[in-house]
This record gives C-alpha cells, structure tokens and sequence, in this order.
C-alpha cells in the first residue's frame, strides 16, 4: 500500500548512487542516500591502558588479566580479514576501540594492507582512526599518514582537567591541543573532536570553555556525546552507590550549547551527536546509519552483509583461538526479515539531519496516533519528502514509537 | 446416598488466619480424603490468588468419609470460608448450608472481631456451634484465655472448648468425634419435593455454569428433569458430583447431601446463586428463602487499557458475577477513560481481587478509578439521587445537601490501647457506643463512624497504633447529612474524572495536595509541560506542573550497535504498554492505583 495518501509525504526515489562525496552540505538527504551504498570496513582494536569507568565496550585494559599481546592479534585480525568470503572494494575504512592507537604502526600498517589486498580500497576512499592524544606523536601521525590514514578521530572529551580526571582520562587540555597540531602538521585534512557532556562536576561554564576551545582549534568534524551511565560500569556502580548521576535536563541545556556554538562555527550538525564541514562527514558512520554494509574484525564487533547481521566473539582469548583454528570467530548472526530490516532503517535514519526515507513504515507512522501526536508537539515534521526529527533529543521517543507500527498496517 | 442421620454438614469459621484452611488440611489428612503425597498447606486454598496471599478468598466446599469411634462411617460436607471482613458474604452463603459451625480462635490472639461476626451470624442462622481454640502448640498461646473468651461470647463453659493444633494434628481427633455427637444431622423431608439450594456456582469453558447445591429435601438424579426456580429454566441435570476435594461424578445426592450439578447451560443470566432446583414435574410449593444481596461497600470505576476489549470486559464480569455474587456493576463513560464500567465492591481487598481475576483469569488490561463509597444528594427540588461515583454529583446550584453513609464499627483491641484507638476514631468523625470488656485485658468498643473514613486506610492506621492486636468489623448503618465537597483534579487543564473524589471538606486541601504531589511524581515527563491541579469546583486549591521531557535519546549509535539498540528500545518500549491516553497526557497504571491508595 502507498504510504503517500496519508502522511502528504512523498516517497522520493534517489538515483544517486555514486561513491563521489563532493562538497555536498553533511545534511544532504542526496548524500545519505548515495552512502547506502558505499561499502566499509571496520577494525576493531581492545586494548586500552585502562578502562575509563564509563565505559563498556569490548576492550582489555593493559592491568587486567589477559594481557596485551598484541601482535598476537594483529595476526588474529589479518587472518580474519583473509576469511572475508565476500569481498569488494572499500569506500571507507575505520579502526575503532579500544585504543588503535597503542599499535604500532607496523601494525597498523599490516591491517591497512590486509584490508586492501583482501578487498581492495578505493583511491579515495576515508581510512579513519580513533586515537587518544597521550599517544599522538608527530612522528607516528607521520607514519600514520603514510600508511594511508587521512581522518582521525581524537577522543579528548573534555578541556577542564577536573571533568578529564572525572572521565579517568589521562592525556591533559595540552596534551589534546598539541595531539592536533601534530595532526595538521602530518596533513591530516579531516581532524575529529569527540567531546562528552553532563559528567558530574562540570560546569555550565567549564562546558562553554571546552566548547570554545575545542572550536578554536578548528576541527573539520565534531562529536558531541552525552555521558551515559552503562550498566556494568565503574560509573554505573558508583551511581548505584549514591554518586551524581548525569541530569538530562542539564544535558539537554549542554547540547543545546554545543550544537549553537557548532553551528556558528559553520559545522552543520548531521545526526544527533555529530557536525562536520562540508565535504568532511565521516563516511563510515553516515553509511552504516544509511543501512549501508560493511565488514567488521576483531573482538565484539558486529558486521551488516546481504541482510545479515552477524557478531563476533567479544572475549579476547576466545577470539583468538577460534581465529588461529582458522574458523571465522562468529558468535551469532540476526537476518532480518523485509519488514524489521524496512523498520530498522526507519528508526536509525531518525538520526539523521537529512531525515529518513518514508519507505513502507513512515507512512502508516506519522498517520498513526503516537505519530499524529509527535507531529502535534512539532517533534517530527516532513521536509523534501522524508521524515524529520525536528527536536533531536527526542529521537528515541519518535523510533519507539516507530515501534508500534506492524506489518499489518504497512 | 447416605442416610441423613450420616451426614453431619459443618462451616469452618474464624477471623482472618486463625488457622481455618490449615484445620481443613488436618481433617482432610485425618480422614483420608488426601493422601500424603498430595498434601500441602490450606490445600483448598486452590486458587493462585489465594497461595500466593496466603489467605482464602472463595469458600470452598469438600465431602469427606469419617469412621467413629463408634464404628459407624458418616459423610462430612465441610465448607472452609475465608476470615477477612470483605468476603463475609461468603460465609453467609455457606452457614446456610449447613447445620453446624466450627468456630475457630487462635490461641495466642484471642477472640477477635471477625470472630464475633461470624459467630453472631452461625447464631442467627440457628446452627449448632463447635468452639475451637487452635494453635495451642505456639509458645504465645494462652488457650485457657481464649477458651474463656468464647464461652463468654457463646454462653458456654470453657471445658466445652475444643483445644487442637492444627499444625501438630493435635485435638483432631476429639474434634472430629465432636463433630458427629454435637452437631444434628440434616433435616429435611426424604420423601417431599426436590429442593436444591443453589450456594455457590462457577462458569467452566466446556461444560458451561456450574452450580454448586445443597440437598434441602428429596433427592436428584443423574438425566433428571429439574427446573431453576428464580429464572424458570427448566433443563435437564447433565451431571452431578461430589468434591473430595478431586471431583467424582455420581448418580444421586440426596437429602441433606452437598455436591454439583451440571445442566449444560452456558447462559450465565439464566443461574443465580441462591435459587431452589426443584423437579419439573413434581414441584415444590415452596422456593427457599435464598440470599439477601450483600450491599456494596465501594464502587470503583474499571476501564479497559485498550477500549476494544469493552465488551470482553462486560463478559467476564458476567462470568465472574457467577462466581462472586456480591459483584454488582453497570456500564460508565468516563471522559476520560472512555467506555467502561462502576463496580460495587464489598471493601477495597475485594476489589483489589476482583481486579487481579479479572485481569488473569479473563487476560484483561484494567485501570481502576479511586474507589468511593456511594452517597446521596438531596436537590433542592427536594428529590434525592443516587451518587456512586464524584461525577454523578449534581452541580452545585440545584444540591441542596450531601448525605453519606454511616456504618456500625466494632473494634476488639488490648485494654492498654483504647486510649489510641478512641484517638484515631474522633479524627475519623466516630461517635463512640458502648464498650464491653471480653475479659480484663481485652475490650470491644463501637462506634458509629461515615462508612468513607474506614474504608480505605484506618484499617492499616488502626494496626499500627496498637501493634497489630486491634482487630475490625463493620456493617452499613444509616445515611448522615455532612459537608462533603468534590475535589476535582485537572491535568493539562482538563478535569480527570477518574482522579476526583468526594471527601469531607475539612480534609479536601490535604487530600487535593497529596494527589497532585502523587500524580507529579507517578506520571512520567510528556512532550509538553503539563500542569496538574486540584479544584473545588473552580477554585484551584493545588498546583504542581511537570515540566517537558527534553532528553531522551541514546547520545552513541554506530553501526554495530543497531540491533542492541533496537531490543534496547523495544524493552523500553514494553515498560510503556500500561500507559492510558487521558486526554493528550500518557498516564501509567500506577497513577490510577496510587490514587487508590492514597494517604491523607
Ligand atoms: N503454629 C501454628 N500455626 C498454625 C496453626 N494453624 C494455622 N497456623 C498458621 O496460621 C497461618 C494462617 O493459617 P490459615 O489456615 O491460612 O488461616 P485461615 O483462617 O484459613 O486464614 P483465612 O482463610 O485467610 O482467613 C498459617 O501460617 C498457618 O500455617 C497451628 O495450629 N499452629
Ligand atoms: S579509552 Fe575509550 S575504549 Fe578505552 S576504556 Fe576509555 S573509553 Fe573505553
Ligand atoms: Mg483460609
């Protein structure tokens, strides 16, 4: 059934399926639409120096138990990445964590070339790297650059050394400063702030002073994340305890700031968390959030091929020695049906800027009751033929509402 | 058949947990009925609710074989009843099934009110009563006190008293001879016209109501051709049947015999607690006199969650009406629950349970309205009508006055807490009666007290103020003219009716206060700000706003977190489903059962 005689919203159909990022605006619904169809790989790399108390991915901190024996599992992650069954050429390339950064850059080097002898990377594709700013050397941003690197995501959280010793953080305001002068000096042409908000002690005032510095040193790109309480965590354990816990209404004032000052520094905001330059959104996260499929290696990671989407092993020792028994390191896998995937890129693309496709689902949502109501409380409303979250902050109030729409009624 | 001179039927009777159920256990154990392997605790507690309270709700009847002393083989029907003050009415129903009670009194407690209760009604009913002092295996027990009390309250000595434990099985034995010696056996005419008292009945999915009788005069058979008196229903007896407590089909009841019987009619209106079976083609002159309908104590509001399940909600009433027949209800609009139906309650433990029924044994989502007791307005035209719930309150122009209703209050507490409980009564509007002492240490005090002071939470209150020892019972009285105003609560500007209540005007400020407080924290952040008020028709007396939600939104989502984050919000999103639209505002259940329960 067409959606379009009750929402007004016209299913548009995109023909641009190009891998040409252009300088087109990082809100561009022509944009996220071609990066559906950009393909991409992410690494994963858990070793850290310590765990932050907030923190709860997949990573080992170099004092607990297991070690670090990392070129162990590099060999783990080349080994891997000549499993691929599947592959074809990259658009996009990102090393998360953890801490890529603690490898070497032979190391690095070996996974760079893997992926490209495995898959092959396009000439212009991103190759993207999260790196903490204790360890951004000029001489390593150099060899990184070398390798192929052109992006790099510094995860500097905070200018106020109290909110940084708060996050167990433990590069200094200087350390990140001079982190990214040695990345402009490298060449890096797309730099990454990630920036948190709300951790307990600070201030609306220190907030405004890592805001301003960290737009004076002119990233092309800007993440800007609210501090989550995750259950399992230092942070959450402390929490239960009777410690602060992080106060929306205050976060919601936070990110009201950020996004402002973002935006007057000519960043235009293009999902919930995270503004760019034209011409500098991050590749890798605008297709993944567009459906787009990519590969995934290494511990706890989850990758998105034909339909599937399939998860590794999330323990480091079990990884490695599935992978060493040359068997790929899966822990499940998840198909999605026509329905849930439709309804799956329905409620990720709510956090786009750009909107989201109406497709099957946005139809039959914004006619429903709960749909009806956002609309009434401006919080969704339609532009260009999608569907728009209008008060960003409430995205997940709009996609569990997505939630009751069921098959039946698309 | 058994000869009626071998039957002996018999209520077990108490105030709350003084161990009625666990006494059936031992006489079921003793007898044979169960064997060991099947037994466990109040084993005719068989319904979940029941277990899971550790109180019995619905009585509930058992044949049992019994070999005296004497030699001779007698057939028991006994009736285990439940104790709490709300469910009284079922122990109406079964004295009048029998010929004889077993009184039971905890050892370590005393007489108590309910004890009172129930013995006053077994004496009113003129049935032969068997005083039981249980529990005397508990260190606190202090059986010669409590033997005296209940000869005192029955006019008897205390070497009639019977000691037992129930939990040892000690005293079993002398009460079940006690049982064949004291209480009379039937009385009814073998040879006369089938009269069948219909006591208790219950609707089976395949096999449609079944009715629970007992045998006044004549007999039944299997294929019979009876007919229902009240309804004029003439059907054929499908099947009839003893509980022991498994069910066992048999051909025949005869006089003075309890069992089922099953006629295959699935028209619930068509069978009615309280009515006479007799046979179609040798009728009897005369029906039995039935059942008073008890008079309910509360009504309440209940609304379906989802207003499609309406009419599956008037059916289950109806279902459950056959087996709660103090349940009366009829269909309500509320403005802002939509369709939905006023229930009357026999107090608030009986409408906790019938909600908890309806929503398990029927797979209904429900909100419940605060409860309110049913008052009457006097219009200046000088007519009276009915109020059961605050917006059948006339408008203040064309009311002239409010009455309430009155109930009789009798408390039973320790001596050293009178002083307490006369305190808490004054501020609950009592008027004290007379008092009597049940022995030196222990007192019965009566009050005349609005029937809306009691109701909802001085029970709790009463415990509290002295240690639990008081114990409570109350019956309607009379209407009384009082000052009563309607506290009307607004939210986003829009009265709920479902929020509003009646109450004394003197208590309207705190209780307006304490709702809107409630409220502001139960109703979770909406999409706009949203006000909440308490009005006495348009003067706001309270005032407290919710403000807009402004986050809610996970700040990190990367590709491969999509499908954690989609389960995430699908938790999240089933946490939700008990929300009612009221208006524009989404208001979890809790709201509406905290409204219930508020503390003033
Ligand atoms: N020690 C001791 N405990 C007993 C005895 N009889 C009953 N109890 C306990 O008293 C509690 C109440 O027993 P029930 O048999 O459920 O009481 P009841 O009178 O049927 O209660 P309602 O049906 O709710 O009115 C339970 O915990 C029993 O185990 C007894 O003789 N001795
Ligand atoms: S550095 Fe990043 S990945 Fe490592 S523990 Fe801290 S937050 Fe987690
Ligand atoms: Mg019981």
């Amino acid at each position: 059934m067409s959606p379009e005689p009750e929402s007004g919203i016209p299913d548009t159909q995109y023909s641009v399926l190009s891998t040409q990022y252009g300088d087109e605006s990082p809100d561009s619904p022509v944009l996220a639409e071609a990066a559906r169809s950009w393909r991409s790989a992410y690494v994963h790399i858990p070793f850290c120096a310590r765990r932050c108390p907030y923190c709860d991915f997949a990573v080992v901190a170099a004092d607990e138990a297991g070690g670090m024996d990392t070129r162990r599992y590099v060999d783990a992650l080349v080994a891997e990445i000549d499993m691929e069954p599947d592959p074809s050429e990259l658009h996009a390339v990102n090393l998360g964590g953890g801490t890529p950064t603690r490898l070497r850059p032979v190391d690095l080097a070996r996974i760079i070339d893997s992926l490209d002898h495995r898959f092959g990377i396009a000439d212009d594709a991103e190759i993207s790297i999260e790196a903490n700013p204790e360890d951004w050397t000029p001489a390593f941003a150099r060899d990184l650059r070398r390798i192929g690197f052109d992006r790099v995501s510094f995860g500097i959280q905070s200018f106020d050394p109290a909110v940084l010793e708060a996050l167990g953080r433990t590069h200094s305001p200087r350390e990140a400063e001079q982190a990214i002068e040695a990345a402009r000096s490298a060449d890096f042409s797309n730099v990454n702030i990630d920036l948190i908000y709300g951790t307990p002690g600070e201030t609306d005032e220190s907030w405004r002073r890592s805001v301003d510095r960290a737009i004076e040193l002119d990233p092309e790109h800007l993440s800007s994340y609210a501090l989550t309480v995750e259950g399992g965590t230092a942070l959450s354990r402390a929490v239960l305890a009777g410690a602060p816990a992080p106060d929306p209404d205050q976060q919601a004032d936070r990110y009201e700031h950020v996004d402002e000052a973002a935006r007057s520094a000519g960043l235009v905001r293009y999902e919930v968390s995270n503004w760019a330059r034209p011409g500098h959104i991050c590749r890798y996260n605008l297709s993944t959030w567009m459906m787009g499929e990519f590969s995934a290696f290494g511990t706890g990671t989850h990758d998105h091929r034909g339909g599937v989407r399939a998860r590794n092993i999330r323990r480091l020792d079990a990884y490695l020695d599935r992978v060493e028994m040359g068997a790929r390191p899966r822990s499940g896998s998840e198909c999605l049906d026509e329905f849930d995937s439709e309804r799956e890129r329905f409620m990720v693309g709510l956090r786009l800027a750009a909107g989201v496709r109406p497709g099957s689902i946005g139809g039959p949502f914004v006619a429903s009751d709960e749909g009806r109501r956002l609309v009434d409380a401006g919080v969704i409303g339609a532009r260009g033929g999608r569907v728009v979250v209008l008060k960003p902050l409430l995205t997940d109030l709009v996609a569990r509402s997505v939630l009751s729409v069921s098959p039946a009624d698309c | 058949m058994t000869a009626p001179s071998r039957i002996r039927n018999f209520s077990i009777i108490a105030h709350i947990d003084h161990g009625k159920s666990t006494l059936a256990d031992r006489l079921l154990e003793r007898t044979g009925a169960i064997s060991e392997r099947d037994m466990r605790e109040q084993v005719l507690d068989d319904m979940d609710l029941e277990r899971e309270r550790g109180i019995t709700i619905k009585a509930n009847a058992v044949r049992i074989d019994y070999t005296a002393v004497s030699g001779d083989t007698y057939q028991l029907n006994l009736i285990d009843t439940p104790g709490h003050v709300d469910f009284s009415y079922e122990v109406s129903r079964s004295l009048e099934a029998c010929e004889g009670a077993v009184l039971v009194v905890d050892a370590s407690q005393g007489v108590e009110a309910q004890t009172l209760a129930n013995a006053y009604m077994a004496i009113e009913e003129g049935l032969e009563i068997i005083p039981v002092v249980n529990k005397i295996d508990l260190p606190a027990a202090d059986p010669d006190r409590a033997a005296e009390e209940l000869a005192g309250v029955l006019g008897g000595t205390p070497d009639e008293v019977i000691r037992v434990s129930a939990k040892t099985g000690a005293g079993i034995d002398e009460l079940l001879e006690a049982i064949i010696d004291r209480l009379p056996p039937p009385e009814g005419d073998e040879d006369a016209p089938l009269r069948a008292l219909v006591f208790d009945s219950f609707y089976d999915t395949y096999r449609g109501v079944v009715s629970h009788v007992r045998i006044v005069d004549g007999s039944i058979a299997t294929r019979d051709a009876i007919r229902f008196m009240a309804t004029n229903l003439d059907v054929d007896a499908d099947e009839l049947g003893i509980r022991r407590p498994s069910t066992e089909v048999v051909e025949r009841l005869g006089t003075g015999e309890v069992g089922y019987l099953i006629t295959g009619v699935k028209q619930i209106d068509l069978i009615r607690v309280g009515d006479t079976v007799t046979h179609t083609r040798r009728e009897t002159g005369e029906a039995l006199p039935g059942y008073q309908e008890p008079k309910p104590m509360v009504f309440s509001g209940l609304f379906p969650t989802d207003g499609d399940d309406f009419e599956r909600l008037r059916e289950a009433l109806d279902k459950l009406r056959l087996n709660d027949s103090s349940l009366v209800f009829q269909a309500e609009t509320s403005r802002a629950l939509g369709f939905g139906f006023r229930v009357g309650f026999l107090g608030l433990l009986h409408m906790e349970i019938v909600r908890e029924r309806l929503e398990r044994e029927y797979d209904l989502e429900l909100v419940a309205t605060a409860p309110s007791v049913a008052y009457r307005a006097n219009l200046t035209t000088g007519e009276q009508v009915p109020v059961r719930s605050p917006q059948d309150l006339p408008d203040a122009a064309g009311l002239a006055s409010i009455e309430e209703p009155y109930v009789k209050v009798m408390i039973i507490t320790p001596s050293e807490f009178i002083g307490t409980v006369m305190e808490l009564v004054q501020q609950r509007r009592g008027e004290m009666g007379e008092m009597t002492y049940l022995s030196p240490e222990r007192a019965e005090l009566h009050y005349r007290m609005p029937l809306a002071e009691i109701v909802f939470d001085f029970f709790d209150q009463l415990k509290t103020g002295t240690r639990g020892y008081a114990s409570l019972d109350y019956e309607p009285d009379d209407y009384r003219v009082s000052d009563l105003v309607r506290v009307n609560i607004l939210l986003n500007g829009l009265p709920v009716d479902a929020f509003s209540t009646i109450v004394h005007r003197d208590k309207a400020y705190t209780y307006g206060k304490a709702m809107v407080g409630r409220l502001r924290e139960l109703i979770p952040r909406q999409l706009f700000d949203v006000p909440i008020q308490a009005a006495i028709g348009t003067r706001i007396i309270s005032r407290e706003t919710i403000k807009a939600r402004r986050k809610d939104v996970t700040a990190k989502c990367y590709g491969g977190d999509i499908t954690r984050k989609r389960k995430l919000l699908e938790r999240q999103k089933e946490g939700k489903r008990r929300m009612k639209m009221v208006g524009q505002v989404e208001v979890p259940q809790e709201a509406f059962v905290a409204a219930l329960k508020l503390e003033t």
